[in-house]
């Protein structure tokens, strides 16, 4: 029934398409805070208390509006964490990423919620749950989380 | 008070790395056929059709429109679906409400994916939001790692016990005909010498990317009961959705807060307290192997922390007290848009006494569920009795 691989013909086709994604109102003024005052904001739900990182306009869980900012710490925990070594292509650029790289789920002293992002670190051994990390800024600052924080680096304990 | 609804019937292609034998109108067919043929009825007797896949993975829109005639869209009551990793559950579910509903009385459910014709690991990066995610994202691969090292530090789970896991399944795998990976000889220490993606997920670990399709025939229970000798009656659905980022959910593995809602909700639905000592057999969209572990506690199967115990004590194999994936699961055979349809499938089958090599002796309850998107949950229960 199964015929082999390779019996019927083939068309090769590339895509190149450039998207331009709006940030909306909320993560505009959060990355004005980041570009000007270097500070990481989050959003309190005045419902349950929770403060979320990324910001958004409502609490998924008591679907109250969320209206409060408040300041983050530039430190935090891994809640989860790999050294990947898996190449495979940038989604921003194109180009295939360079490994191994540090990558983990942080969450920021003052968070309920967590963000990815790289950490300087690759050996796996070093690198666990429950450890503290550090933003590493990078000047001069854009107004990008990937950029503006460089990675995060292990500290203490 | 919704009607009885039950599958009568299921088809699924060869599922394999390139089906380049075939385009995807060829493969869809393919399994359409196969679940016509198992139910001795026509695309005329076909009420309505719910197709679903995971559109950006072959690389153009609407892959359903180029095999319209192969799925039988022509001029019939349709509707296409696309949840992600779930689709294949959704659809599942939408045939069960199309028929319990009563505006329908038999309907066709399907699911494809022809992997090998784009790019999957750059298409799934693509589901992390462009601003906050998905510049870090490293595919399914990296979240997948992320996500075991939480459980790892919270259960103690090991390696070697996430290694089983990836054994059995790819054993299992040799039972079913239509399985993609099936490797008799595949050992513990294989598995662990693989290849490192992200610690501490290695090759074996993961799922594979798979061309396959897979066909399913619901019906109302007069036409079930004229059609099928022995049909799979839908005891429940569920379906229970994430918050939006990755970072929302503390652990979005290890206590995967979706998946333990929507289990719970089809327990209570279907009347199960024990799901250990009440299912038969489970079919579930497993991923990785540290992902099934961690479904074993979210799906209240054992306790929290205990799912590397219960590997360990053989009570998920073929001859345990609960099989999990006799077809092989996901770890086996992975075409995303069908890979959810194919546990509702082989849940089925083992209902329904045709699981042929992987039949569990004396199934009268099943379990299938569907992972996908940002940590989302499906759930059908199947029984054997009305």
């Amino acid at each position: 029934m199964t015929k082999k691989d390779d019996e019927t013909q083939r068309v090769q086709y590339l895509l190149d398409i450039e998207y331009h994604y709006a940030a909306g109102e909320l993560a505009t003024r959060f990355f004005t805070e980041l570009k000007e005052a270097g500070r990481i904001m989050g959003m309190r739900c005045s419902g349950c208390h929770r403060v979320y990182l990324p910001p958004r306009p409502v609490c998924g869980i008591c679907y109250k509006e969320l209206k409060d900012w408040v300041p983050l710490s530039d430190e935090g925990i891994i809640v989860g964490c790999t050294v990947v070594h898996l190449p495979f292509i940038d989604p921003m650029t194109g180009e295939q990423r360079p490994v191994p790289y540090g990558f983990a789920i942080i969450r920021l002293d003052g968070a309920s919620t967590s963000i990815y992002h790289f950490v300087d670190e690759t050996d796996e051994k070093k690198l666990r749950v429950g450890q503290r990390v550090k933003a590493v800024f990078r000047e001069p600052r854009t107004g990008s989380l990937h950029h503006d924080i460089k990675y995060f680096r292990l500290v203490g304990k | 008070m919704p009607r009885r609804v039950a599958i009568i019937s299921t088809g699924q292609t060869k599922h394999r790395a390139k089906r380049r034998d075939v385009n995807v109108r060829e493969l869809i067919t393919e399994a359409v056929t196969r679940a016509l043929e198992e139910a001795d009825i026509r695309m005329k007797d076909i009420d309505a059709v719910v197709i679903g896949n995971m559109e950006p993975f072959e690389g153009f829109l609407f892959p359903e429109l180029w095999a319209v005639e192969g799925w039988g869209g022509y001029l019939k009551p349709s509707v296409k679906f696309n949840t992600g990793g779930t689709v294949g559950t959704t659809t599942a579910i939408a045939a069960y409400y199309y028929v319990a509903s009563g505006i329908y009385d038999v309907v066709l459910a399907i699911g494809f994916e022809k992997q090998s014709e784009g790019h999957t690991q750059t298409a799934i990066t693509t589901v992390g939001d462009p601003i906050w995610e998905r510049a870090i994202m490293a595919g399914a691969v990296g979240n997948f790692a992320v996500m075991a090292s939480t459980y790892i530090h919270d259960s103690g789970v090991t390696e070697e016990q996430a290694a089983k896991v990836a054994v059995k399944a790819r054993r299992n795998a040799c039972n079913n005909e239509y399985a993609h990976l099936q490797m008799p000889d595949i050992t513990v220490e294989d598995v662990l010498k693989s290849r490192m993606l992200a610690y501490p997920v290695k090759l074996l670990d993961m799922c594979p990317q798979s061309d396959g399709a897979c066909a399913v025939v619901f019906a109302e229970e007069s036409r079930a009961k004229q059609l099928a000798p022995r049909p799979a009656w839908i005891k429940a659905v569920a379906t229970a959705h994430e918050q939006q980022y990755m970072g929302d959910s503390p652990k979005r593995l290890a206590a995967m807060r979706s998946q333990v809602a929507a289990s719970r909700r089809a327990y209570a639905y279907a009347g199960i307290t024990n799901p250990r000592k009440e299912l038969d057999v489970a079919e579930i969209y497993e991923v990785a192997s540290f992902a099934e572990l961690a479904m074993y506690e979210n799906l209240g199967f054992c306790e929290r922390g205990e799912g590397g115990k219960l590997i360990d004590a053989g009570v998920t194999e073929m001859t345990g007290e609960l099989p999990v994936n006799p077809s092989g699961g996901v770890l086996s055979t992975n075409p995303i848009g069908a890979t959810a349809l194919i546990r509702v499938a082989e849940a089925a089958l083992q209902v329904m006494g045709k699981a042929g090599k992987r039949q569990i002796d004396g199934v009268r309850t099943a379990l299938a569920t569907g992972y996908g998107g940002n940590a989302w949950t499906d759930v059908m229960i199947l029984s054997r009795d009305l």
